[in-house]
């Protein structure tokens, strides 16, 4: 490859896409790593903290699309108060100083401030796709700015953030001259929507392609908009109580029949029980499916909608469903490839909805499958073993049986043989969420199994150090760990030490480390940032000198090339 | 032994015992029912609710109702263990504990009621508060589809520990435990907050999209124009103007509504009253509906009010004036409907 100049190499380099790939390319030799670095215009950065903006910046100058992720995973549920980290405002200040032509940038867990939204859309002329998941710290007036600044805006994605919603004037804030908008996603804003200035917008993209409205938008807004945007591939339905007889809902019906590209659907945050026969003339089409916030919608009415879908790949639906609901689902959609099902009485003690019936019943029907999240009342091992046998090709298999430490409903075994099915058959498992009864054996089995693991969540389970010993040693791939309410401590923590650098960070919440082992981890691996958050007890924990007995409440370890970060609050500890 | 001993003493035998899995079981898709109104409809059932229960456990159980707590209103220990499951299937028609609705026999005499437990609420965060309303409200919608009329058969859930112990079931194996187990372990079920606000958002707007009074409260912000602070009033508290009116009256002295609605107990206010007011006195009641709009308070029925009041200021009198009372209000009901 030397002989080749540069521009032909990078080229070359161009058609690689992936993070890892590349990240592997330049590692070949010094000329490579130099060509691969000035050519990469995607970086990914999984951890925040591990690197800083500066460094980033030099290594890739030509950077054009930046994703962050912020606060750890367990940080969704309600694990790590808010003012923990994760602020964009360094990075955006930073980029902002060195004139990198930002075009996209997508955030996951972070906290956004009014003022980076400003900054960002003032600094960067050619600002296109703004992408937001699970962020917080912003209200509609960081969007206006962002609408009225950028521009060439072709992605608003607004998916599952808490914005305080000013009730503003956000959407008229594009300017007329606004015509290229491709994604306008504001499904999670929760307070009115100016609809005039929303048609217009809407009217004068003719390149939009993805619109997902907020529970503000009613129907008759709906069926406008739909006339007006016939172009559109994925609609996210606000709010939908409708008559089904009225002239509005006809008018719907007719509007949606002309979207022949429309193949997801998504919403229907408020809505009526007959909302879904308007979309059945289209449903053949539809690739995907999210209809886990339609909470009103009884199943039988999921099911005739459902029934239509044959093609459906991507199905985000309730437990509502139920067992027969998904036999339903397993005889249709043959396509399949990704579930996820939703408990939909969060607090319990309600309906059996789901059952492992319905998981074995999917397994069997859908040969394409390849991702799950199921959340259920109950599970057996003989399921899950046929399950195994059914789908060797799981990518993620994520099962959260709701009650803590529930066995086998009809053997009252742990559930170790049953998950050991799982990692035993689907040999290119990346991400494993384990739930119920479950011993060190477990482990044992994804340990020795689970090569190609990189994500696994565990709560609840185990009894010794050993289990988490298996995971650590056998995992050769593992990358992110997180482990709640189990019995592990310093003995497993300690064992490898080294195994931390080849990991992008550990949780541990509610299990038995002390704060005497995060100390020593602190101290053998000057690379690692050992973060322990304690809102009570910080105090208490620092003048007390049985460190060796004093159990820490949460750990959350990561690796990185920048040291001790600089902006955590009070109540978390940096070793 | 203190009734509190026995209580946790019993927790501990349930979780133990693997037969009680097998009596689960079987209650598979039950209706579940809790009361959101708080522990005072506990009380007030009194004896009535006793009934299902071993002999032991009634003195326990009144001393528990009517104990102070900071708890949630609505999260309570259910006084039974597993053993009562196994009392004869003549129990299963008995009134049950804590009616959903203080009036509403009929629908309570079919179905058996889960009951929470704990009264801390010390992990949950705020809006488990709305999943127990939208839980009793999604069991309530159930009880109408055929296919839960079998779960009228099945037995109340047993009781369950109030403080969780590391790494150790929270329940005994039992299929649908009460909810408030779930709700004090922070951060389980693994959902994310943005869904459970969500849902629990959509639950309480169902609420009002069937008409019923549903059993969540509805609290809205009261100002009044020179008062320090907002106060917040939950209108499900009450079922008429009269009664808004002179609790408000409580709460702001100088308040004039309440002198002509209570008075009479009558559900709307008329125009020409409202014109007195006006005129005569130094301040009036005013609301903010869905749609942003302030509007005098009394043009419409109760029922509707409820349905659309976002906030309640007190206003001046003076400040009032502009406001188009009944016209609009009616003309603004018609295009709802």
């Amino acid at each position: 490859m030397n002989y080749f100049p540069d521009e032909v190499t990078e080229q070359v380099f161009d058609f690689v896409t992936s993070h890892k790939d590349r990240n592997a390319i330049s590692l070949v030799c010094k000329s490579w790593y130099k060509i691969e670095r000035y050519s990469r215009q995607r970086v990914f950065i999984g951890n925040c903290y591990a690197i800083n903006p500066e460094r980033l910046l030099r290594r890739f100058p030509c950077l054009k699309s930046l994703t962050l992720k912020g606060k750890p995973h367990f940080a969704d549920f309600n694990l790590v108060p808010h003012e923990w980290g994760g602020f964009l405002q360094p990075w955006i200040e930073a980029l902002a100083r060195s004139h990198v032509g930002l075009e996209e940038l997508r955030l996951k867990r972070m906290v956004v401030t009014d003022e980076s939204l400003e900054l960002l859309s003032r600094s960067f002329s050619n600002f296109k796709s703004l992408v937001l998941v699970s962020c917080e710290g912003f209200t509609t007036d960081g969007l206006a700015s962002i609408a009225a600044n950028c521009r060439h805006l072709r992605d608003l994605d607004l998916q599952e953030n808490e914005i305080d919603d000013h009730r503003g004037q956000w959407l008229s804030c594009f300017p007329d001259t606004c015509t290229s908008l491709v994604t306008l996603n504001f499904a999670c804003l929760e307070g009115e929507t100016n609809l005039v200035a929303l048609e217009r917008l809407v009217a004068r993209s003719p390149k939009l392609k993805s619109l997902k409205l907020n529970r503000a938008v009613p129907l008759d807004a709906l069926a406008r908009l739909v006339a007006c945007a016939p172009q559109i591939v994925e609609l996210g339905v606000g709010s939908y109580e409708n008559d089904r007889e009225s002239e509005q809902y006809l008018k719907l019906e007719a509007a949606i029949k002309k979207c022949t590209s429309l193949r997801s659907l998504s919403g229907f945050l408020e809505a009526a029980p007959h909302s879904l026969s308007a979309f059945h003339p289209i449903c053949h089409n539809l690739t995907s499916l999210n209809l886990s916030y339609a909470a009103e919608i009884h199943s039988s009415h999921l099911i005739k909608l459902i029934q239509h879908c044959n093609k459906l790949q991507r199905l985000w639906i309730l437990d509502s469903i139920g067992d027969k609901g998904l036999e339903v689902v397993a005889s249709t959609c043959k396509e399949l490839q990704e579930l996820r099902v939703f408990p939909s009485d969060l607090v319990g003690g309600g309906n059996t909805a789901v059952t492992e019936d319905g998981l074995v019943a999917i397994s069997a029907g859908c040969p394409k499958l390849h991702s799950i999240l199921y959340f259920c009342q109950q599970m057996t091992n003989a399921a899950l073993i046929t399950v195994a046998k059914n789908c060797p090709n799981f990518i993620r298999f994520r099962l959260c049986i709701l009650e803590p430490n529930k066995p086998d409903h009809v053997t009252s075994r742990p559930l170790d043989e049953g998950f050991g099915a799982i990692v035993r058959a689907c040999k290119r498992l990346r991400r494993l969420s384990l739930s119920g009864l479950l011993t060190d054996q477990v482990f044992h089995y994804i340990g020795k199994y689970a090569h190609e693991l990189e994500m696994l969540s565990i709560a609840f389970a185990g009894d010794t150090d050993k289990g988490m010993l298996y995971v650590l040693d056998g995992c050769k791939k593992m990358r992110k760990l997180e482990i709640r309410d189990s019995p592990f401590g310093d003995a497993a923590l300690l064992a490898d030490v080294s195994k931390y650098e080849t990991m992008r960070s550990l949780w541990m919440s509610s299990c038995e480390v002390t704060l005497g082992g995060c100390k020593r981890i602190a101290q053998i691996a000057p690379w690692l940032n050992v973060e322990i958050i304690n809102e009570n007890d910080n105090n208490r924990m620092e003048q007390n000198g049985h460190e060796g007995r004093q159990e820490v409440d949460k750990l959350y370890l990561y690796r990185t090339v920048v040291g001790t970060r600089t902006d955590a609050p009070p109540f978390v500890w940096i070793l | 032994m203190t009734p509190e001993e026995e209580l946790q003493s019993n927790v501990s035998v349930a979780s133990s015992s693997p037969t009680s899995n097998c009596i689960s079981r079987s209650t598979g898709g039950g209706l579940k029912e809790h009361n959101y109104l708080g522990l005072s409809d506990c009380s007030s059932v009194g004896s009535s609710t006793l009934s299902g229960l071993a002999e032991d456990d009634k003195a326990t159980i009144s001393l528990k109702a009517t104990e102070l707590t900071l708890g949630l209103p609505g999260s309570q220990s259910p006084p039974r263990d597993t053993e009562l499951n196994l009392l004869s299937p003549a129990k299963l028609d008995e009134k049950p504990f804590f009616p959903l609705l203080p009036t509403k026999d009929e629908i309570c005499s079919s179905s058996q009621k889960n009951i929470a437990s704990g009264n801390k609420r010390g992990f949950s965060d705020t809006m488990d508060q709305f999943s127990e309303a939208k839980s009793s409200v999604y069991t309530e919608k159930n009880w109408m589809f055929p296919e839960a009329a079998a779960a009228t058969q099945s037995v109340v859930k047993k009781e369950v520990p109030q403080n969780i112990p590391k790494g150790q079931s929270s329940t005994t194996n039992n299929s649908s435990s009460p909810p408030a187990a779930k709700a004090q372990i922070v951060g389980w079920p693994p959902v994310r907050s943005y869904r459970k606000n969500t849902l629990a958002t959509a639950c309480k707007n169902s609420d009002e999209v069937d008409g019923r009074p549903g059993s969540g409260a509805l609290f809205v912000k009261v100002s009044m124009d020179g008062a320090p602070y907002l106060r917040k009033v939950d209108l499900r508290s009450y079922t008429n103007y009269g009664e808004l009116s002179s609790a408000l009256e409580k709460m702001f002295t100088t308040f004039t509504l309440g002198q002509c609605g209570g008075a009479t107990g009558k559900d709307m206010l008329s125009e020409t009253k409202l014109k007195d007011l006006l005129n005569g006195k130094e301040y009036v009641l005013t609301y903010e509906d869905k749609d942003g709009d302030w509007m005098l308070v009394g043009d419409v029925p109760w029922g509707m009010f409820i349905d659309v009041c976002k906030k309640l200021k007190i206003m001046k009198g003076s400040d009032a004036i502009g406001l188009a009372a009944a016209p609009r209000a009616m003309e603004k009901t018609k295009m709802r409907a």
